[in-house]
């Protein structure tokens, strides 16, 4: 799936880098180690990119290809950062009754990203939700801790322009 | 051996405790189908192709998995049984791209096999929503199309446990689920080493060699060109399965024929140039030894190999013979010496060669392997595609007499011949090492220490009071560790001979596919090695540095094994590689 494949550059630091070191050398030995360090490795990042599981191949020998088939398995590890600003659409039942596939596919259009996408300034990210149990608002979307209810199409605009 | 009495299908049979049913049925003359289950590589049970009924069970069980017990009732042939094969295919033909008139694979796809024995009619019955992928043809030396793949891990399986590089695998997950490389990389940027095991255990036609068949035809088209093609050891030990002969049989002479019927002005023999290499890789071990030269030497014949030491252990390349591989060395003399005793323009010469090799591709390619300052060998096909060719123009190959390959570069012997088996470059170099080192005579050109198919062999030689301690091995992952103990200290050889692909050449990777039903109850390698050694046995002529065309070469063009002039044309370089590319 190359759509899941950031082009957001990685900003990844020394400090980030040497923690990432310790957690590997921890586990290191432990039979099934590749999990606990990916997701220790996401706590770290936030994501997962390639400059990640190339350290983590090169320093448990594993081929980085078994990093990535893990990664791309389970649904709680993401390739892509999340955003300065998380824009979450909940398309739970109630939400998408009232139009919040909508809403989604025009928030995929206008921010130019597919769900779990980030924008390339990594300003924006965009991801579907299940729900968030705020259905008397259907459709909701939140970004980051604030919440949006009874959205149309037409209030998007206004609503990201106050986090531009 | 301890047994088990069972019925299947109502017969009592015994069979042998701990054997699964899929082995049991074997002894009782009924072949279980199978798809995804390769005997030691993949054995995962998870395509149900091979679902038996046992009395008791709560369900189906996946026979190539379930072991036998005392009393087990098993029903193979039961109408629940078969339309539950049935509906499997049917499922997997939903998802797969049924371009089977077009595909490569046609007549020997597993799958298509499968569907025609269970009775399966409509292969649109489930047509629906459908993953699509492009091509990944980003490789030397394959393609990988996975419109046609069936997930049944085989060929990740080989990639990872048998040659330990695990450059594809499955990604994603559900619906989405495919066999690709980490972050969509095309296979031509990763470690791949172009082995072609993978292409070897595809079932299906998603996994292929670049096909080079069309580009023969348009250069044996062309009246300009000088067209000459040599065969590697091993494709004659394979090719006729590629026409229904059994495994096994040696094939050389209708391959002689077949190649002079299909229009090359010249067929020669990549076993001359094996003796060749013979000559000069005997010669470097020997100044190794005695100069206190960077030991142990490890031959370079196997261009999977070689890739895999640049990018795997890059600081180890010093030991690598820098020997050019047979094919390389014959692709060399073929536009230098052989060229200019005819008086042949090199440039019009289009150097040909049948390998049972899918790396061959890859390695034509390399620098440093351009000793007429053109390409040493400008074209590789693989057995595969050799067979395609005689099919397409209709030579009926099972009629064609036996002939003889042209002089003087079809000229070998014995030791180059067994060079397709694992171990075989081993005796051969042994075989003219030995007897250069002491001078005499070896009372038996026999090493038998080193034959067989035996992941990794060693063994210790005295010659003239020096010891030799040499090693074996083939498939990657054997190699790993074997060199891991080297660079360890664990262990310590004078000589390493390392092939590719698990059992050397004749299970290499180019070699015609033989289905997962014959491999689990067929030792492929063994038989087509013996086809080679047998060969060997009948030769006048069984070492390399007592072939007269040999002797001709280096008296006229290169002086003695390991002259200036041998290293021009005969010696290439390497270069260091990493794993990941980041």
């Amino acid at each position: 799936m190359g759509s899941q494949n950031n082009t957001v550059p990685f900003a990844g630091t020394k400090e980030q880098e040497s923690a990432l070191l310790k957690v590997i050398a921890d586990h290191k030995d432990d039979k099934g180690a590749l999990m606990p360090i990916l997701q220790k490795a996401q706590g770290i990042y936030g994501y997962l990119p390639i400059e990640v599981q190339t350290i983590i191949s090169n320093e448990m020998n594993v081929p980085l290809e078994k990093v990535y088939g893990i990664v791309t398995f389970y649904s709680q590890f993401s390739l892509n950062p999340k955003g300065k600003f998380n824009v979450s659409v909940c398309l739970g039942t109630a939400c998408y009754v009232k139009g919040s596939g909508d809403i989604f596919t025009k928030l995929q259009e206008m921010l130019g990203v597919e769900d779990g996408g980030c924008t390339n300034d990594g300003h924006f990210s965009l991801e579907s939700c299940r729900c968030i149990g705020a259905c008397g608002l259907a459709p909701v979307l939140t970004i980051n801790e604030d919440v949006y209810g009874k959205l149309s199409v037409d209030d998007l605009e206004g609503i990201l322009a106050k986090y531009k | 051996m301890e047994t088990v009495n069972i019925k299947i299908n109502g017969m009592p049979i015994q069979a042998p405790k701990g054997a699964t049913i899929l082995e049991a049925a074997k002894l009782a003359c009924i072949d279980i189908p199978t798809l995804c289950f390769l005997k030691d590589i993949n054995e995962i049970g998870a395509c149900r192709i091979c679902v038996v009924e046992v009395k008791g069970a709560r369900s189906l069980v996946a026979s190539c998995m379930y072991p036998i017990s005392e009393g087990m009732e098993i029903t193979t042939n039961s109408p629940k049984v078969l339309s539950s094969r049935k509906k499997t295919l049917e499922l997997i033909l939903s998802d797969h791209d049924r371009k089977c008139l077009s595909c490569v694979r046609s007549g020997n796809c597993e799958l298509q096999k499968l569907c025609n024995d269970l009775n399966v009619k409509d292969e649109y019955l489930y047509d629906g929503d459908r993953t699509r992928y492009e091509l990944d043809d980003s490789s030397a030396h394959m393609v990988r199309d996975n419109n046609k793949c069936i997930l049944c891990r085989r060929c990740s399986a080989v990639c990872d446990k048998i040659q330990g590089i695990g450059v594809i695998g499955a990604n994603e997950r559900g619906f989405d689920t495919n066999i690709s490389c980490a972050f969509d990389m095309g296979l031509g940027e990763t470690s791949c080493v172009s082995c072609g095991q993978c292409i070897a255990v595809c079932p299906t036609g998603a996994l292929l060699e670049k096909d080079s068949t069309d580009d023969v035809f348009a250069a044996l088209a062309d009246s300009d060109k000088y067209v000459v093609v040599q065969t590697a050891p091993s494709v004659r030990a394979a090719l006729g399965e590629a026409f229904g002969l059994p495994i096994g049989t040696n094939v050389e002479g209708k391959m002689v024929a077949a190649l002079r019927r299909l229009g090359f002005a010249k067929v020669f023999d990549t076993d001359f140039a094996a003796d060749l290499t013979i000559m000069e890789e005997a010669n470097e071990l020997i100044e190794r030894i005695q100069n206190g030269g960077k030991l142990p030497l490890i031959t370079s014949c196997s261009p999977g190999w070689v890739k895999f030491c640049e990018h795997y252990y890059p600081d180890m390349l010093d030991n690598v013979s820098s020997c050019k591989s047979p094919q390389q060395m014959f692709g060399a003399i073929l536009k230098t010496y052989y060229a200019e005793k005819n008086n042949i323009d090199p440039k019009k010469i289009v150097s040909v060669s049948v390998m049972p090799c899918t790396a061959k591709k890859f390695e034509i390619g390399r620098e440093d392997q351009s000793a007429a300052g053109v390409p040493d060998v400008d074209i590789s096909i693989t057995t595969r595609e050799l067979a395609r060719m005689i099919e397409r123009v209709g030579i009926n190959f099972l009629s064609l007499p036996d002939e003889h390959f042209d002089d003087p570069l079809g000229r070998s012997t014995g030791a180059s011949v067994i060079f397709g088996a694992t171990g075989g470059v081993m005796e051969a170099a042994l075989r003219t090492a030995v007897e250069t080192i002491t001078g005499s005579e070896l009372a038996s050109p026999d090493f038998k220490e080193v034959r067989g198919t035996k992941g990794i062999k060693e063994a210790t030689y005295e010659a003239a009071g020096l010891t030799v301690n040499v090693a074996v091995a083939s498939g990657l992952a054997n190699a790993r560790k074997l060199l891991d103990d080297v660079k360890a200290g664990r262990a310590n050889y004078h000589f390493i001979e390392i092939m590719g692909c698990p059992g050397g050449c004749v299970n290499g990777g180019g070699q015609p596919q033989q289905p997962g039903t014959v491999r689990n109850f067929t030792d492929i390698r063994t038989l087509r090695a013996k086809a080679l050694y047998d060969q060997d046995a009948k030769m006048e002529v069984r070492k390399s540095h007592e072939n007269e065309a040999i002797k001709t070469l280096y008296a006229d063009y290169l002086g003695k094994p390991g002259s200036h002039k041998a290293h021009d044309v005969l010696h290439t370089t390497y270069v260091k590689r990493s794993v990941n590319m980041i």
